[in-house]
């Protein structure tokens, strides 16, 4: 056991200027305050950094190390500079910021996993993208690209394949746009580079051999007396029905028993982040949309939210913009679970019955956001200062195509209908069809345990953390929009296992319920007042400086942490997927479990691959 | 009792198979029918929603997104037939996140100065992400988001990058689909008329605006995806703005190169005219629409 679950976490100092004052006083000559203009939290020494680390999370009870990052200020200081965000959970409160910085040409920092486990993959993800050495990490290897990779995309001087120019807006497609297939530039010839001295006669391939390291193969079948078998790894994915999309995981058995499981990733990556870069702030938005497409309207709400905190009180939220968000968050927080219940159903067995049971309830909501936002999964609906529009007035179509059906109902009577009778109908449904079963429950109760203080360790977000029995959720522990006016409890289960995550989702949902029943009189009477803040502008600038903006996504919190030099295009621009986050723990809570397990696992933490590879 | 929830469950999968024939059976024979529909697409309704695509369709609502068209005057307007809305302002390439259009801007043959006219105008359909921000920032209503979403197409190479002539419609096309948005649009530029119209139209001292014709059904049913590679204008009026088609996309997509003449995209396919055709599939008519 490491020394993460013993030590008990007692905050001596409750807020956060007296907290880092206290700091700044024990380690007088290794932390002191970021003074960029902009800029929040303080820098510390990187030799120092496990001992700050440590000192924090046992004395002042910052025991949840939310976000892990890296930044590239190349001709603004040439660093590298890893910024970490961690929380008090359950209590909530705002995160303190600490910074390490190294130089970019042997860039080291001492590896946090020992002391906060949920730093695993977050690091591996900056030594992949920044070539950052974390020293003392466990298992420091590529996470998103392949092994063979050369280079490490983010910093600023890479060039990506295709590349044309820095940001965006590219000069080549006006005012003389002579069109031309980026294909057309050969990838493999002047865009792409390979490293000196290569040659395609003497590239080896990178051996399987090498990608199992630390997963403890390789025993003498007849060393053990009691069991005499060899270990055998089973590659469950990348094209697995229970993997959800492109995942692989990797698992030792001994038997039927899962030894050691490692989640593969990053077959679906596409670099985000240095597209987010090269995009404008706006452009952005409908990219969001594609990290978790399941809820891509809580994913703009957080994005919008980062945005206009950086902001800094230039653009203001107006009251009905608020309330149209909340509905659309809550809407698509109970998308979200139906659709995971019904997909732990399928991976549990139950072939598709309660998967469309629950997607034609879906589907209803569905049919809203597509009349209100244009669309039904890719929404980007929410901007920076407001909404897209605001609702429409009847939920109608025009026949423009043979053979169409036409539909016409009334926007504010089909939301009440929906909300006071066909949404809880639907959860009570699902209740009454699965809750009970016998076979769900000798499947589900005690699977897949995750106690709370290693959830919190290992920086699991949203369901996964409150079915642990934590009661923490950024709604209230870091409220945002009009949440802090609205009457909801956080749910909480106490076991941990697959089927408190299960019961979890449907009280979320009908506590989703409950919000959106207060959110109802509210639509009525802010009926006809603005629904965006400010003037509409497709460029704008956002002051220097830096923001970490985060939300309680139905799959967990989502963060960005963005960095503006002052221009109209991000400087850095970070998620913290929590769709990623929330696999670091997959591997302890599969250890000892059955093989047909892991699948039911997988599916209990609710992963979308579109936002864990980015 | 062991089991119980188990056949707890089974009487919900019970109670919605017995819904769906109880709603089969009370709609009986009017399943077409326009109330009927509405019905069973509502919220109360308990028993299957499934409409069987493609032989029937859920219209999309009005602000429903695919790519996006360019706005012209009608062809058989009096004054300005077929003349393009776009101005070649440059704010939707600039705008577009995944920078899929590209507009040559026009310029005046005697001056040599830029002329709000565009050139040429592209987009690459397969970049373009349908998120309609060209058409939110466009300050004169000339580029729009269509609703036809069926394009597929067997070549993507020829068909996918759409020029001028393949992505200009009419405004009536855009109040045909979009009655009510084009409606408060017109009631924002002041008339019907484009902005830049109308303030040529009082310069010259006449009404700002004409009061524009409002047409309440499509001009036309859209033809096949196949058939939709030819452009819109009817061969009747074209104006001269817009009448410079660009030639090689949409040569390519009416005709398939030679080698695709001789390859069939599938073993035992027919050629039929242009298309390649599956002899053995059952082809089942389409069913229209009942008026009502």
């Amino acid at each position: 056991m490491t020394d993460f679950m013993t030590d008990q976490a007692l905050p001596k100092v409750t807020d956060l200027p007296s907290t880092i004052a206290a700091l700044k006083e024990r380690f007088p000559d290794a932390v002191r305050d970021d003074t960029r203009p902009g800029y929040e939290g303080v820098i510390v020494e990187a030799a120092k950094l496990p001992e700050f680390a440590r000192v924090i999370r046992g004395e002042y009870g910052f025991n949840y190390l939310s976000s892990l990052t890296a930044v590239d200020y190349l001709g603004h200081g040439d660093h590298l500079e890893v910024v970490y965000h961690a929380f008090r959970v359950p209590s909530g409160g705002k995160p303190l910021v600490f910074k390490a910085q190294t130089d970019r040409q042997n860039p080291v920092i001492p590896s946090l996993v020992s002391i906060y486990p949920g730093a695993d993959f977050q690091e591996r993800e900056a030594y992949d993208l920044y070539g950052i050495h974390f020293a003392g990490h466990p298992n420091l290897k590529r996470i998103l690209l392949w092994e063979g990779f050369e280079g490490h995309p983010m910093r600023k001087d890479y060039q990506e394949a295709y590349y044309e120019q820095e940001t965006k807006p590219f000069d080549s497609r006006w005012p003389s746009g002579h069109v031309f297939r980026a294909e057309e530039y050969n990838p493999f010839g002047h865009n792409v580079r390979y490293p000196a001295g290569f040659t395609l006669d003497n590239y080896k391939p990178i051996s399987e051999a090498e990608f199992q390291h630390g997963m403890s193969l390789g025993v003498d079948i007849m060393g053990d007396p009691a069991f005499r078998t060899d270990r055998l790894l089973v590659n469950l994915g990348p094209h697995h029905p229970s993997t959800h999309g492109v995942f692989r995981m990797m698992v030792a058995l001994n038997g039927e028993t899962v030894e050691s499981l490692e989640p593969v990733m990053g077959y679906l990556h596409r670099n985000h982040e240095k597209i987010g870069e090269r995009n404008t702030w706006y452009g952005n938005m409908p990219y969001t949309d594609r990290l978790d497409y399941i809820c891509s309207m809580a994913n703009n709400l957080a994005y919008a939210i980062t945005v206009e905190q950086m902001m800094r009180g230039q653009v203001s939220v107006p009251y009905r913009a608020e309330v149209i968000r909340v509905l659309m968050a809550e809407l698509t927080r109970i998308v979200n679970h139906l659709w995971s219940i019904g997909f732990l159903l399928n991976d549990l067995g139950a072939f598709f019955t309660p998967a469309l049971y629950a997607i034609q309830t879906r589907e209803y909501i569905l049919d809203f956001f597509e009349a209100t936002a244009g669309s039904r999964m890719m929404c980007n609906y929410m901007r920076i200062g407001g909404v897209f529009k605001d609702l429409p007035a009847r939920i109608r179509s025009e026949a423009a195509l043979v053979n169409d059906r036409v539909r016409d109902m009334d926007t504010m009577k089909y939301l009440e209908q929906l909300i006071n009778d066909r949404l809880p109908r639907s959860i009570d449904e699902l209740d009454e069809l699965l809750s009970e079963s016998e076979i769900i429950k000798s499947r589900c109760i005690g699977v897949g345990l995750l106690p709370a203080e290693m959830a919190i360790a290992y920086s699991a977000s949203g369901p996964l953390l409150r079915a642990s029995g934590v009661p923490y959720d950024i709604r209230r522990a870091n409220p945002y929009s009009i949440y802090p006016e609205l009457e909801f409890d956080v749910c909480t289960r106490p076991n941990g296992d697959i089927y408190d995550r299960y019961c979890l989702r449907l009280d979320e949902m009908r506590q989703s319920v409950r919000i959106l029943k207060q959110i109802l009189p509210r639509l009525k009477e802010t009926a006809g007042q603005p629904i965006f803040g400010g003037k509409s502008s497709y460029s704008i600038k956002v002051p220097a400086g830096e923001a970490y903006g985060f939300a309680e996504n139905p799959k967990g919190e989502l963060g960005f942490y963005c960095v503006s030099m002052g221009g109209g295009n991000p400087w850095r621009y970070h998620v913290r997927a929590p769709s990623f986050i929330n696999l670091t723990p997959l591997g302890e809570m599969c250890k000892g479990q059955k093989v047909a397990d892991v699948v039911a696992i997988l599916g209990s933490i609710d992963i979308v691959l579109g936002e864990t590879d980015r | 009792m062991y089991g119980s929830g188990i056949l707890k469950g089974l009487g919900v999968t019970f109670r919605h198979l017995i819904t769906t024939f109880i709603d089969d059976i009370q709609w009986l024979g009017r399943k077409r029918d326009v109330e009927v529909f509405q019905q069973k697409q509502s919220l109360a309704n308990r028993g299957l929603v499934t409409v069987e695509y493609p032989d029937e369709k859920l219209a999309v609502p009005e602000r429903f997104r695919f790519t996006p068209f360019l706005v012209t005057y009608n062809h058989d307007d009096p004054d300005y037939p077929g003349k393009d809305w776009c101005t070649s302002c440059g704010i939707c390439a600039k705008v577009c996140p995944p920078q899929c259009i590209w507009i040559v801007r026009g310029t005046d043959p005697n001056t040599g100065r830029p002329k709000p006219e565009p050139e040429q105008f592209y987009i690459d359909i397969d970049i373009c992400m349908n998120c309609g921000y060209c058409a939110e920032y466009c300050p004169f209503d000339a580029i729009k988001m269509d609703h036809n979403y069926e394009l597929a197409s067997y070549d993507r190479t020829s068909a996918h990058i759409y020029d001028k002539a393949r992505l200009s419609r009419e405004i009536r096309y855009w109040q045909s689909i979009a009655p009510t948005t084009a409606a408060e649009e017109q009631a924002a530029r002041g008339g019907y008329d484009h902005t830049d119209v109308q303030k040529a139209r009082k310069k010259a001292g006449l009404e700002p605006s004409r009061p524009g014709p409002y047409a309440t059904k499509p001009a036309e049913p859209e033809p096949a995806p196949a058939a939709a590679a030819v452009a819109e204008p009817p061969a009747a009026a074209p104006p001269v703005e817009a009448a410079k088609p660009e030639p090689a996309p949409k040569a390519e997509a009416a005709a398939p190169s030679a080698a695709d003449d001789e390859t069939p995209p599938h073993p035992g396919w027919v050629k039929r005219g242009r298309r390649w055709i599956d002899p053995n599939a059952k082809v089942e008519p389409v069913r229209r629409k009942r008026q009502t």
